[in-house]
């Protein structure tokens, strides 16, 4: 079973000649030396294996197609290797998504002229070939297993130079040639409460036992049992019913905790214990404050109610912003799981509306160190091959998609380890009128035909992350992790745009979690039913059982309905775009969502159940503010040491090796990049970017994020991080009064229960930063437009658990009126007044100041002391104020201190400027008296550190009549940077050039 | 008044610079037409409507077997009488980034001794092992007779960065003599080039690749047929530049983005026929 014959082909770079270098090798080489410390040379080929029929002359004209006749040489079989001391060979398991096996297939069937069988198809492989002295067996295995190979979804093999001769020419395949029967189980919930329970656990569903009751009782009901006498159906729930339910009802799409009816009980003042009882934090915290700005705005088009929030950009187009993550997929494949996130949250606003183009992508990361060194629980990445996994991943998936990378950032905290975040977001714009109507509109009719578009399915995702590989037999498809196909979705992208503008579909949404169960069960609530054939589903191979196919998450696929008097011409087109497309069955208005399976029924759904029918959770919160020491105070002196190691902190310190491998030119609209200054190296407040040619009109995008202060409290980090996203709009000119907000709540477990203990505490920090989302957004009337939320952020792996620090992360888009107002960050000429706005508070809880003496005094977490708290009233006058004087072209630069304060900020305006600065803190205004270290290092929201003119001084202090806008120095000509104190006395004075190494040096190559 | 200059962009298969292209060429006064490859194939006459031809930046299948191999084994097949028709006839074909890469895969470039469908060259993954991003400053060399960047040095702009976006950007051949040749013949219009000295530079990240010679862009020994790695579609406004900031600030902004000289001078080669 699975390995069959096919036709090898082994192609590799001509050798001897001067120029010609391996790249790929040299790359494998250069991290087995840097992170393993094994020294060794590699060579790499590529192995093409043709399961189909074909000629002797057929092969030779197919392995001349394949090959690059100036670069590299080929041969049938083998050909001759370089010399070698280990050669590995790493190939996919079966099912996996091959991508450059599917563009060979492409080229094959091009040289032979005829179209090829479902089952004929190319496999590939690639050989590394190592030499070096003493490397063991050991060693190598060591190295394929932490550099080459994911045992998940590849196969690996090694061979010495022995082994290899002796070796018969692997000609097998991976083909999914498993045939089981077809069949639909019944599920019994007539037992206990046991059964219900053990029913729900081996199934991997996930559902409670409430929700389990609920279930059985519905099926009991009258009504359902006559319906499904009328079908045919069994009086116990089959597995598509079960399936679809348990999917539908999950926390990944139905949001139970945010949900909830929440008892919070607020200890804070042991005296006055105050509790309440909150009505779903979604609802009361989140949609209602969008409520209520949406009665005091009139550019909000369509919230939380679509795959992605959309808001008024200008006369002709909209703008749609959703983020997503990606973290459990991204834990076991980073790179399957993040190009999927990328390529997945595209769909969103391709799914949203009529259907968006896409014009920015934004990313982040939070992860535990590259560098890290500790145990690691068994079974669990090292965080640097997670994060370079995720980065190419994303990079990847946003380049082949031809969509330009806007923002992106990175934290490190150990407590990622066990689970990384990856954030993905797409902004997608939508013509105002499609077809002459409004583009936001959802709309199906009963007798519309339900097409699914893209991919095939195959058992990719099924049951998400829950699945481990122990579980994966050999010869299975591997289950659990989908592969993203940018070019596939790039295709199907702009065939559905080219349909959109003919009018060819009525409505669309995207495949994601639960494939068809979720995007049909969604849809078929416009109409009121539907009725479809999984039968009529194009498969990537035989043998999915029908939940199977329900709920595959198989990628790169789109769900729509389409009129049936367009269906002829939508599917004409999609067949000339080489698009697989299907007709599935129809939209109804029968109430129920029928599926079949080659048209015996297998599942009746009442929408109302699927939808509504579940019970609610009743969760506890307990508020008690953790007490957490501060770290020691460092000795009085010069801080220009501390100043050079916060810049090279894994924090603070520049991304921008990574980041130049996303494209971020693509489009050419690109305004301000996310690196600007002088060497296009100092990462900017905020993008600028012209969403439409010859628009001078731009969109701004910016974010917060800061996990370190939830340690202290939930509600200063939400308030910090929605205050941070916002000022970086305003700082490079963004309006005010047209910035919206999306969130993302990734939180560990907040549920009681005996594997967490402190379920109520961190319940209570859900709590309070929805307080804090409520109570800002509103004051900003900074709507939030969309958001998501992930909640099961722990991994107990070894006897060990970690959860990570609740982390949100609040994304910005804004706009401004003429994108060469936009203001970048950096001094740009001598002489130009510096001025701080803002008041600096002692405010280092959670500071990356406080977390550095923390870790230097050997008690990394005890970073404890007051965190940034939020002034709204002073926080909006400055930012009026900014909105005025960079209309009026008052500011040179403005920045916006983040981590690291006022003396980072201060060291980046000048790196990014090449030039220096004298600054005097005792003009800083602060509240009360503060200590130099204080004044630099505390990150107090809501201030800007600006530079301007000498000219036009006078106008902008006028601009700032009332505010805390303090002149503390001027831009320099020399390249050092000085900072004064107290008593005159110099608390930093370092050359620029030495701040630019410490900034950049940290994650340079790495 | 609609442009009489019609000029050809094929899109589809993970192309995907076509709407800046288009723009670029509307911008230089032309009338593009955007045309997904599977339409051309059916007709490959359609070829002789338009007066150019530009294959867009993108990723087209992915660069799985190399960047532009697939494609332009496609174009070969499906397209190639009706190309060399086109090019005999000495309308203008423009490659930028993976067009660039199919053009060389094709053999369309360098397009010496009258061969334009044998690979003579090939684009090899840049030295550095990673795809780049980045504003790269290039030298335009006034010996060449390429249409598209001939007269800049005249008009001041010898010397301006555009955009470089790819993993294979590596012009190479093994054979020394050939290239000596296309120096010889002036196919080399553009090169990376030191920001300092102005020099054409092997030193990365400003040679981004590690391409002989520091080649940016090749063009046939007529001129008419050029293809580069950098985007100039990538600069059609001031504020696309990287320190457009420091330019508005001393007054050096220029009225519009660089890039589109390259489309300019296109248009106007046409223009004069």
């Amino acid at each position: 079973m699975g390995a069959t014959v096919a036709f090898r082909i082994e192609i590799g770079l001509k050798r001897g000649i001067r120029g010609i270098k391996d790249a790929r090798g040299n790359a494998v080489a250069a991290k087995a030396r840097r992170f393993l410390r094994l020294a060794a040379s590699c060579r790499t080929r590529d192995v093409y294996k043709l399961d189909m029929g074909l000629s002797p002359e057929e092969l030779a004209e197919v392995r001349k197609a394949f090959t690059d006749p100036v670069t590299s040489r080929s041969a049938v079989g083998r050909l001759e290797p370089p010399p070698f001391d280990w050669m590995v060979e790493v190939g996919f398991k079966p099912g996996v998504t091959d991508n450059v096996g599917a563009t060979a297939r492409a080229v094959a069937r091009d040289v032979l002229d005829r179209p090829l069988g479902p089952t004929e198809a190319v496999y590939t492989s690639i050989q590394y070939f190592f030499q070096g002295s003493g490397l063991g067996r050991a060693d190598i295995d060591r190295l394929a297993g932490e550099l080459l190979a994911n045992p998940l979804i590849q196969t690996m093999r090694v061979f010495s130079p022995e082994e290899w001769a002796a070796a018969p020419v692997d000609d097998s395949v991976p083909a999914v040639r498993e045939r089981p029967d077809i069949r639909v189980e019944t599920y019994d919930l007539s037992g206990g409460d046991e059964d219900l329970m053990r029913i729900s656990r081996e199934g991997i569903l996930s559902l409670s036992l409430d929700e389990m009751r609920a279930i059985r009782d519905f099926f009991a009901s009258e009504k359902a049992r006559r319906e499904r006498a009328a079908l045919g159906l069994p009086e116990q729930p089959t597995d598509v019913e079960l399936e679809c339910i348990a999917q539908t009802w999950s926390e990944h799409c139905k949001h139970k905790i945010f949900a909830a009816l929440v008892h919070y009980i607020d200890e804070s003042d042991p005296a006055d214990v105050k509790e309440e009882w909150i009505d779903s934090l979604f609802k009361t915290c989140i949609r209602d404050a969008t409520a209520k700005i949406g009665n005091e705005i009139d550019w909000l088009v369509s919230v939380f109610s679509d795959n992605a929030g959309v808001i008024r950009f200008n006369d002709r187009y909209n703008l749609a912003y959703k983020v997503e993550t990606h973290n459990s997929p991204s834990a076991l494949d980073p790179y399957g799981g993040a190009i999927t996130g990328i390529v997945g949250v595209n769909r969103d606003p391709m799914g949203t509306g009529m259907g968006c183009e896409l014009v920015a992508n934004v990313w982040g990361y939070c992860l535990g160190s590259p560098f890290y060194d500790g145990d690691l629980p068994e079974g669990l990445m090292h965080p640097r091959r997670i994060r370079d996994g995720v980065h190419q991943g994303v990079i990847d998936g946003g380049n082949q998609s031809g969509i330009p990378w806007a923002r992106g950032f990175e934290r490190f905290d150990e407590r990622y380890i066990g689970k990384p975040l990856v954030y993905c977001g797409t902004v997608g714009r939508l013509p105002r009128l499609v077809t002459g109507r409004p583009s936001e509109r959802k709309e199906i009719e009963p007798g519309d035909v339900v097409v699914m578009c893209g991919g095939r399915i195959g058992k990719d995702g099924i049951h998400g992350a829950t699945f481990s590989s122990e579980e994966l037999r050999k010869e299975s498809p591997a289950q659990a992790v989908q592969i993203g196909d940018p070019i596939t979705q790039r295709n199907l992208y702009e065939f559905l745009l080219e349909a959109r503008d003919l009018g060819l579909y009525r409505a669309l949404t995207d495949n994601g979690a639960g494939g068809l169960s979720s995007s049909i069960g969604e849809m078929s609530r416009l109409s009121g039913g539907a009725d479809i054939d999984l039968g009529k589903a194009p498969l990537k191979y035989e043998g999915l059982q029908p939940w199977e196919i329900f709920l595959s998450e198989a990628q790169e696929r789109m769900s729509l309905a389409v009129p049936p008097e367009k269906l002829d011409e939508f599917l004409a087109l999609a067949r000339r775009r080489e698009v697989e497309a299907a007709a599935l069955g129809a939209f109804t208005d029968s109430g129920a969502l029928t599926v079949r399976h080659g048209g015996r029924v297998t599942a009746h759904l009442d929408l109302e159940f699927l939808h509504e029918g579940g019970p609610r959770m009743t969760i506890e919160a307990r508020w008690r503010p953790p007490r957490i020491p501060a770290p020691p105070a460092p000795r009085k002196g010069p801080r220009n040491r501390t100043l050079l190691k916060l810049l090279a902190s894994l924090n603070v310190c520049s991304k921008e090796y990574k980041s130049r491998q996303y494209d971020g030119e693509v489009k050419g609209l690109s305004v301000v990049k996310p690196f600007v200054g002088v060497d296009g190296d100092v990462p900017s407040d905020a993008v600028v970017m012209m969403a439409e040619h010859g628009c001078r009109k731009g969109m701004v995008l910016a974010e917060g994020i800061n996990p370190f202060y939830s340690d202290i409290d939930a509600y200063d980090m939400m308030a910090s991080v929605i205050d941070e996203a916002v000022r970086r709009v305003v700082s490079v000119g963004g309006r005010l009064d047209r910035i919206a907000g999306l969130d993302n709540f990734c939180w560990p477990d907040p549920v009681l229960s005996e594997k967490t203990p402190d379920g109520p505490y961190k319940m209570a920090q859900l709590v309070r930063a929805g307080k804090a989302l409520y109570d800002v957004t509103t004051a900003y009337k900074v709507p939030a437009i969309s958001g998501k939320d992930s909640m099961k952020n722990d991994s107990v792996r070894g006897g060990r658990k970690i959860s990570i620090p609740p982390t949100v992360l609040f994304s910005t888009i804004g706009v401004i009126d003429d994108v060469g107002r936009a203001v970048t960050m950096h001094f740009k000429r001598p002489g130009d007044v510096v001025y701080v706005a803002g008041v600096t508070r002692e405010e280092l809880g959670g500071s990356e100041f406080f977390r550095l003496l923390a870790r230097e005094a050997g008690e990394p977490l005890a970073y404890g002391g007051r965190a940034p708290s939020l002034d709204i009233p002073l926080a909006l006058g400055l930012y009026r104020a900014m909105n005025e004087a960079t209309g009026r072209g008052l500011v040179r630069s403005s920045h916006t201190p983040t981590l690291g304060g006022l003396g980072v900020a201060f060291a980046l305006a000048a790196v990014g400027g090449g030039l220096g600065a004298d600054i005097d803190l005792g003009a800083v205004e602060c509240d009360g008296g503060l200590a130099d270290d204080a004044k630099l290092f505390s990150e107090s929201n809501s201030r800007f550190v600006l530079t301007c003119a000498p000219e036009d001084a006078a106008a902008l202090e006028e601009t700032f009549r009332g505010l805390p806008l303090r002149r503390v120095g001027a831009v320099a000509e020399g390249r050092r940077l000085r900072v004064v104190g107290r008593r005159g006395r110099e608390v930093v004075h370092t050359d620029i050039d030495a701040l630019r190494r410490a900034f950049k040096g940290t994650l340079y190559g790495v | 008044m609609a442009s009489d200059i019609p000029v050809l962009i094929i899109t589809g298969y993970g192309l995907n610079c076509e709407v800046e292209s288009s723009v670029a060429w509307e911008m230089a006064g032309a009338r593009p037409e955007r045309v997904h490859l599977s339409d051309l194939v059916e007709r490959p006459s359609r070829l002789g409507d338009y007066a150019a031809l530009m294959f867009v930046g993108g990723f087209s299948y992915g660069d799985h077997m190399g960047s532009g191999h697939v494609f332009a084994l496609r174009v070969r097949r499906r397209l190639g009488a009706e190309l060399e028709k086109f090019i005999r006839a000495g309308k203008l074909v423009l490659g930028v980034c993976n067009g660039f890469q199919i053009m060389v895969k094709l053999g369309l470039l360098p397009g010496i001794d009258g061969e334009w469908f044998a690979q003579k060259l090939s684009i090899m993954q840049n030295d550095c092992g990673t795809f780049q991003n980045r504003w790269t400053p290039l030298r335009f060399e006034p010996d060449s007779p390429c249409v598209f960047t001939k007269g800049l040095a005249a008009a001041g702009l010898a010397r301006f960065p555009l955009p470089v976006r790819h993993g294979e950007g590596k012009v190479f051949t093994p054979d020394r003599k050939l290239l000596e040749r296309l120096e010889a013949l002036g196919c080399v219009p553009c090169r990376y080039a030191d920001p300092e000295t102005g020099e054409a530079t092997q030193e990365f990240p400003y040679n981004p690749n590690g391409a002989l010679n520091a080649i940016a862009g090749l063009c046939d020994p007529t001129g008419r047929v050029f293809g580069l790695m950098p985007h100039p579609e990538a600069y059609l406004y001031p504020e696309n530049h990287p320190r457009w900031d420091l330019q508005k600030m001393r007054g050096e902004l220029p009225t519009e983005g660089l890039g589109l000289s390259l489309f300019r001078n296109a248009v106007e080669h046409l223009r004069r026929l």
